[in-house]
């Protein structure tokens, strides 16, 4: 039951993007088409899975026992670099032509707040590590979802006729907000 | 004259938030109050101006392939300085804005400047260029919590100049993507008048 | 320079060195303030919830390690008089995480005062019970939780809750019944 209400919590209540703003730089960015929005969508869990498995490890047994707790930021953002580099390298060799279709977006999924944010509230959330990998997942589906209706949103506003001042972030960040508006009628479901 | 223009630069004609388009998760995040706002914005222009600095002086050792992850450790590095003299500090406002503080190392303007123009310019024209694009984007992000402010809670920097509860929308996370969309709308067409 | 891999290992390795001294002096230089910061928020917030008092409270507090966090109880005493009791006290059940409330008590079990030591609730609507005059500290304030029904109005209790925010309403509450089941153990 608990897990379930994480999973939900995450994915609705408080979606990564429409509710704690991470990671609005991809939102903005490659939510354009739905079939790229899905890829980079992927990517995000999957780094974010590993992410915050390698972030809650880390701060249990190497930060927390030397009493660093402080040197978190510096090394968690290292460790995500390094991932997102190997995941680069992996996806390239897999399917090229996903990678064609990410292409600059995925070295930067590094800056992507979503990802270290994730990793950060996790730790601050002091769950435990079945937990915290259910919140990361769900986390990143909820990345996802938010991506994808975003795009469907954003390639049928590409057919209409905007004002011209509205064109391009002003109208998307409009029509961000009333999605964000729609899935706080989620709250009432925790 | 040549610094002074890469210094105000940053304020209008490559504003970070209205024309670059860039650290929109902190904008977005931390401007429910004019003072959270500048808070993050006086935040960020530290980082921003402190690693322009360093990394404008360790450009020349830096080999080119490693650049990036050199520039993230000296990024978060000031990052985690920031928070602990927060925490002494300012615990109030360490303790509102969360989150966002660690994640100034994930803002795309810094690491951006620090590719583009830090690693290229001398030690004076990077500090000018870190404190004009860290200006613009506070000035941004306190403009942003400004009007979220005074909308949603009918107050400014904390003063209150009506009885009543406000519009809470604006207050809450629809708000601060249709304020932003909306300032963004002003912004264009402001642009355009001047062409 | 040459990204050799000698020189890379070497350049990553003299950076990350010098930024971990740098982060590590800066350590040692805050570390004092950041704990002078957070005694002085405790200290604060006991002097708001209970009556004037003379001794330290926070010399011969008691703490008990709970599953959630920690309830912590000090004593405040005017000369030999015990004038109340302020118990920190927490809940896991906040809309976004932990919420930690200061909660004063008057020997008799009446409720002096609240104060929020730390809360993530939305801006806005949840984070309303920072405020001076918002409706769940009212509710408590000057009752007794004996008298009172422990529980929200939509679920039939005494308890206004906030606008929008039943859930951070819940917590709080939830979190003065930890403090108040405290101060039973402590008074008998």
């Amino acid at each position: 039951m608990e897990y379930i209400l994480i999973i939900i919590g995450a994915i609705f209540v408080n979606n990564v993007i429409l509710a704690q703003f991470l990671g609005i730089c991809p939102f903005l960015g490659v939510s354009s088409r739905v079939s790229t929005s899905l890829g980079m969508g992927a990517a995000v869990i999957f780094v974010m899975t590993i992410a915050s498995l390698a972030a809650y490890l880390i701060q249990n047994f190497i930060l927390v026992p030397l009493g660093i707790e402080f040197m978190q930021t510096i090394v968690f953002i290292l460790v995500i670099a390094a991932l997102v580099q190997m995941v680069e390298i992996i996806i390239k060799k897999i399917s090229p032509l996903l990678y064609q279709a990410l292409g600059v977006f995925l070295p930067l999924i590094t800056t992507n707040c979503a990802v270290l944010g994730v990793a950060i509230l996790l730790i601050q959330k002091r769950l435990i590590l079945l937990e915290s990998l259910t919140y990361s997942i769900a986390s990143g589906l909820g990345f996802m979802v938010a991506m994808v209706l975003f795009a469907g949103i954003r390639e049928r506003l590409d057919l209409e006729d905007v004002p011209a001042a509205f064109k391009g972030t002003p109208i998307a960040l409009i029509s961000a907000g009333i999605l964000a508006m729609a899935f706080m009628g989620f709250s009432g479901l925790v | 004259m040549k610094n002074f223009e890469i210094f105000t630069k940053g304020i209008i004609k490559q504003n970070p938030v209205f024309v670059l388009l860039l650290g929109m998760c902190p904008t977005l995040g931390t401007t429910t109050s004019a003072v959270n706002g500048l808070g993050m914005g006086v935040a960020t222009m530290f980082v921003l101006t402190m690693s322009n600095i360093v990394i404008s002086l360790i450009k020349n050792v830096v080999p080119g392939k490693v650049r990036i992850p050199a520039y993230i450790v000296v990024i978060a590095s000031f990052v985690t300085v920031l928070q602990l003299v927060m925490e002494a500090y300012v615990p109030d406002l360490y303790s509102t804005l969360g989150v966002f503080i660690p994640l100034i190392v994930v803002n795309c303007i810094i690491l951006g400047r620090a590719e583009s123009f830090a690693s290229k310019n001398n030690v004076f024209s990077s500090v000018m260029d870190g404190a004009g694009i860290g200006l613009g984007f506070a000035l941004s992000l306190t403009l942003l919590g400004a009007v979220r402010e005074i909308l949603g809670a009918y107050s400014l920097f904390g003063y209150k100049f009506a009885d009543t509860d406000g519009i809470l929308i604006f207050v809450l996370a629809p708000g601060a993507f249709i304020a932003l969309g909306y300032l963004l709308v002003l912004f264009n067409k402001y642009k355009a008048t001047l062409k | 320079m040459e990204s050799s891999l000698k020189n890379m290992i070497l350049s990553l390795f003299v950076i990350t060195l010098a930024g971990a001294c740098a982060v590590g002096a800066i350590y040692m230089l805050t570390k004092d303030p950041i704990e002078t910061a957070k005694k002085e928020k405790v200290s604060t917030a006991i002097g708001k919830v209970v009556p004037e008092f003379t001794n330290d409270p926070s010399e011969g507090k008691l703490t008990e390690e709970q599953e959630g966090g920690n309830v912590v109880v000090y004593t405040a005493m005017n000369g030999d008089e015990v004038v109340g009791y302020a118990i920190e006290t927490y809940t896991n059940n906040g809309f976004s995480g932990d919420i930690k409330l200061m909660v004063g008590f008057l020997p008799d079990g009446t409720i002096y005062n609240i104060e929020v030591l730390e809360q993530n609730e939305t801006p806005g609507l949840g984070s309303k019970m920072k405020d001076p005059d918002n409706k769940l500290r009212v509710s408590f304030e000057g009752k007794n939780p004996a008298d009172l029904n422990m529980k929200v109005m939509k679920e039939g209790g005494d308890i206004d809750a906030l606008t929008a925010s039943t859930i951070s309403s819940k917590a709080y509450v939830e979190a003065v019944q930890r403090a108040y089941d405290k101060f039973l153990t402590i008074v008998k």
